[in-house]
């Protein structure tokens, strides 16, 4: 499928093999950054494992002219940093790949391959010469081999000081440290090797209205914006950044100037439990709550959410999937809360889902999760993933609407309450499912009793067939009005079309990405919401052949498309990708054209 | 059921507080719970304590779980805001209400089941967070919605009614809390109404979390021979430490002591705790010896009931997390988005 060139200009991948805990993330994204601030479109990638020092950690840097952004587990340059799993580095390797390796001591010919470009570079003789901290001296070998890969690939290295620059202001004498590394491993390179090598970069202007962000900050800035004001949460990869986040934003743009107290307030809970217990009741008493988490968090958050249902209590949850099921791979990407989600609790529930392909997603669903949460009265989950939510993707500049408002949805204001004969909490005045609520403290009028027992439309205790029946009906009238106000699915034509792809979510780059490589023209829809909306139906219609991309063994996402919609189920073909890394171009290319020989042969 | 409404019988002559409201005003639905019980006493003491502490109605949050005691929100302050949270999760939802608004009387009703077994866990981290709330445990040492097996709470060597023995020691709500810092930790009998509605008071008025745990007989359950938590039982072994009374803020101080026996606590909203000492020993301003005292009573089968233990200047989880005095529900959005241009900076550190 690749390109066999050897030439490979804006076009190619570098994996940095390190060992986790020795500062190497702070030298590769400068690498990253150093390439995007060229104009070139990157996009970067961790592997790294559940641990916090001494284990294996990759580092890949997707540099791609078309702006193609999946996994492709092709390896052009290997920066293998880590003994330990350097047969391994060294074998995962393209053919016709290169691998920099430090060289202070020998690596016996067996090492070798002949397929393979070895660049040894004495990296820790280089840096223990330089420098007397031990400390510095394990550091500075991750900016030499900047240094190095600048030289080797072309990187401008004016635009590295840059970074390096933005990286540590105010810390003159680090500064100068890196910049002295960094100039060691780029001169070694100029002087043994040949450079450039054929996969090099040269300018582009292609980012310059970009930035490079995660989706978990992006995710976290959304609920800044929203107006939420508290937030409860328990530790979690791979959402903690998430509430990193928040409590960062919040402290930079959310203190009283003048009495230095916060607008804000965030928990640490004792359990998921109690965080979107507590959630739960700051929404009742009127706040905008969320709470992020994982699968983990999911299975023990999904009693309260059911209690939530019922009780029609607003909240927002983003769940950070990572590979399942039990403690699974928590460093880890998969799709595979979709069905618990989507039917969270026990009883008859069904709750809103949106599905973030991006941090620029993650920012926008973010703040309108809650509008769709006061405005149905209801829980909403975002479901955002690993790769999507840890790793840093090239992101449009972030805009906000001045003019915005949240909707609180249907609020009875105390003075209408003063009027009001009377109020009766769960009346569907507006034939939308969607009744008129109150906050605590409003009005002797406006009070009522929440409660997850059997209640009729007046709020109160009720265990007649008629009246608690009566209930459950306008929830699913309300389900079917959510269906209009979920965001719409993304869809993209080509001509001469019969099949179609559907996916959700982080599949989305992948899918994008096979579509120009498929020999079969191909309609895609990326669905952004659940319960789905009427163009969901219709695509799906419209179609001979549906294939259904997800990542998660169990074709979650197609299950949940034949029990809500009307399919014959034989129409819906699986792609699925589920070991734990980002589903790649590759995976989606072969397994369409698998399953289009399989039918041509049967 | 609790959707009956009581008749509101308001004959002329009732007293009105001083938002003039007769006690009706700050009843509720009608009890649905067996006649006799505890729960139903204890709800008498909270509307008393609310109507003399001039509370309006609707600035009340009644926040309870699932059990008998967790019904009895239904049957205080119609005109108040109440929930009914998931089984054991009432602390989370409180936490979550009082982070949000932190400018009503929170009112927590949990039983031994719901604080003690399935919800141990937040209940002992919303006294760490020193919430500032009232929870009351109406404690009778029997899950009764479910037909009598024993909660957390039995004592060992109590039997239920057909005589099984209960072989594993109870949880002790007031030591629990003690021991994990609590701020405000009363015990009383909810046939000791006296007692009762001054505690109440005071707990509605301490700001923090306020553990009022009520020994709260079940009649249709444990209130035989061989329960530890029967009327009977009770009566006959309640020890009183110290007797408390409550003077609300701005009341002149009429109630009179003898000078050395008395230890006037003065409140944060000005109101005083009056401390009279039975036992000349006892110092409620030391958890340590307060958990001493009441093992050593307990050792002799003795329940110890009163203010244990205060301490008036604990920082509660507003003041921890420096939250502003206006309720966060209460700010307006223009004080909560950053604006259009603090995207620009966010651009430039992101790129």
């Amino acid at each position: 499928m690749h390109k066999t060139e050897k030439d490979r200009l804006n076009d190619f991948v570098i994996r940095l093999a390190n060992v986790n805990g020795t500062g190497s993330a702070t030298a590769n994204s400068l690498l990253m950054k150093s390439i995007f601030r060229m104009g070139i479109p990157v996009v970067a990638k961790n592997f790294f494992p559940s641990n916090i020092q001494g284990l294996p950690t990759w580092y890949e840097i997707r540099i791609s002219k078309d702006g193609y952004v999946s996994h492709t587990g092709r390896v052009d340059l290997m920066v293998a940093m880590n003994a330990q799993t350097y047969i391994q580095d060294r074998d995962d390797v393209s053919p016709g790949g290169y691998l920099l390796y430090d060289s202070s001591w020998p690596r016996g010919d067996k090492l070798a391959r002949d397929d393979i470009t070895l660049l040894g570079i004495p990296l820790s003789k280089m840096c223990n010469e330089a420098f007397t901290d031990a400390r510095e001296r394990i550091l500075m070998k991750n900016v030499g081999y900047v240094g190095a890969v600048a030289a080797l690939i072309e990187i401008d290295m004016n635009v590295v000081r840059g970074q390096l620059q933005k990286t540590f202001a105010n810390k003159e004498q680090l500064m100068a440290a890196n910049l002295r590394a960094m100039q060691l491993g780029y001169d070694y390179a100029k002087e043994h090797f040949d450079c450039p090598l054929p996969i090099r970069v040269k300018a582009m202007d292609k980012t310059d209205d970009y930035m490079m962000i995660d989706g978990n900050t992006a995710a976290a800035l959304g609920c800044v914006y929203a107006g939420a004001t508290f937030a409860a949460w328990y530790p979690i990869t791979p959402s903690t950044s998430l509430m990193d986040a928040f409590a960062r934003y919040c402290e930079r743009y959310r203190k009283d100037s003048d009495s230095g107290e916060n607008r804000y307030c965030i928990v640490q809970a004792e359990d998921e439990l109690a965080a979107i217990g507590m959630v739960i009741g700051a929404s009742w008493t009127g706040a905008r709550a969320f709470t992020s988490t994982s699968g983990p968090g999911i299975s023990l958050m999904t009693e309260f959410l059911g209690f939530a249902y019922y009780a029609e209590i607003p909240a927002v949850i983003f769940d950070v999937q990572r590979g399942g099921p039990s403690t699974g791979l928590p460093t880890r990407t998969q799709q595979a809360d979709l069905l618990a989600c989507a039917y969270a609790s026990h009883g008859d529930t069904r709750h809103v889902l949106l599905f973030p392909a991006n941090p620029e997603e993650c920012f926008y669903f973010g703040a309108e999760a809650f509008d769709l949460a006061e405005r149905l009265q209801t829980p909403v989950i975002v479901l955002s993933d690993l790769d999507i939510g840890m790793n840093e993707w090239m992101c449009p500049r972030l805009k906000w609407d001045e003019s915005y408002q949240p909707d609180r949805g249907k609020i009875i204001s105390t003075e209408e309450l003063e009027k009001l004969e009377d109020f009766y909490r769960y009346e569907d005045k507006d034939g939308d499912g969607i009744c008129y609520r109150t906050y605590p403290g409003m009005h002797p009028k406006g009070a009522y009793f929440t409660r997850g027992s059997g209640h009729n439309r007046y709020g109160g205790y009720t265990e007649d067939p008629v009246e608690y029946q009566e209930v459950l009906d306008r929830l699913l009238r309300k389900a079917r009005t959510a269906r209009k106000l979920v965001p719409k699915s993304v869809v993209l034509k080509r001509r001469g079309a019969t099949s179609g792809i559907i996916a959700i979510g982080s599949s989305d780059g992948a899918v994008r990405e096979a579509l120009d490589r498929l020999d079969k023209p191909m309609d895609y829809l990326r669905i952004r919401g659940f319960p789905f909306g009427h163009e969901v139906q219709k695509f799906i219609d419209a179609h001979e052949q549906i294939f259904v991309v997800e990542q998660n063994r169990d074709a979650q996402l197609r299950s949940l498309l034949t029990v809500e919609l009307d399919v014959n189920k034989r129409k819906l073909v699986s792609v699925l990708h589920y070991d734990g890394f980002p589903i790649g171009a590759d995976h989606v290319v072969d397994g369409i054209n698998d399953a289009l020989k399989q039918e041509s042969a049967a | 059921m609790s959707y009956i409404t009581k008749p509101k019988v308001a004959y002329a002559g009732l007293n009105k507080n001083k938002l003039g409201l007769t006690i009706r005003n700050y009843e509720g639905g009608m009890s649905t719970l067996c006649a006799g019980c505890g729960h139903d006493s204890i709800t008498a003491a909270l509307i008393q304590a609310c109507f003399e502490l001039n509370i309006p109605p609707e600035r009340a949050a009644k926040m309870s779980g699932i059990g008998c005691s967790s019904k009895t929100p239904a049957y205080f302050l119609n005109a108040a805001h109440g929930i009914n949270a998931v089984h054991g999760r009432m602390p989370a939802i409180a936490t979550g209400a009082n982070a949000a608004n932190r400018n009503l009387y929170y009112i927590g009703v949990s039983g031994d089941g719901d604080s003690l077994s399935i919800g141990l866990g937040p209940f002992a981290h919303s006294i760490r967070r020193n919430l500032n709330m009232l929870y009351i445990i109406e404690n009778n040492g029997v899950y009764g919605l479910t037909k009598g097996q024993f909660s957390a709470s039995a004592d060992m060597g109590s039997t239920t009614p057909k005589g099984q023995l209960n072989q594993q020691p109870p949880i002790d709500p007031v030591l629990l809390a003690l021991s994990l810092g609590g701020s405000f930790v009363a015990r009383s009998f909810s046939g000791d109404k006296e007692q009762l509605v001054p505690l109440i008071k005071a707990g509605l008025t301490h700001k923090g979390f306020a553990l009022l745990d009520v020994i709260s007989p079940c009649v249709t359950f444990n209130d035989h021979q061989g329960s530890t938590k029967s009327y009977a039982y009770t009566r006959a072994h309640s020890h009183e430490t110290i007797h408390t009374d409550f003077i609300p803020h701005a009341d002149e101080i009429k109630v009179e002591y003898d000078e050395g026996a008395v230890v006037p606590v003065q409140l944060h909203d000005g109101s005083q705790i009056l401390l009279r000492k039975v036992d000349p020993d006892y110092n409620p301003k030391d958890p340590g010896d307060a958990i001493s005292y009441i093992q050593h009573h307990h050792e002799k089968g003795e329940i110890v009931t009163g203010l244990l233990y205060l301490d008036d200047n604990a920082r509660d989880l507003h003041a921890v997390a420096n939250t502003t005095d206006q309720p966060l529900t209460e700010l307006s959005y223009d004080k909560l988005c950053p604006g259009a241009k603090a995207l620009e900076d966010v651009f430039e550190a992101y790129r």
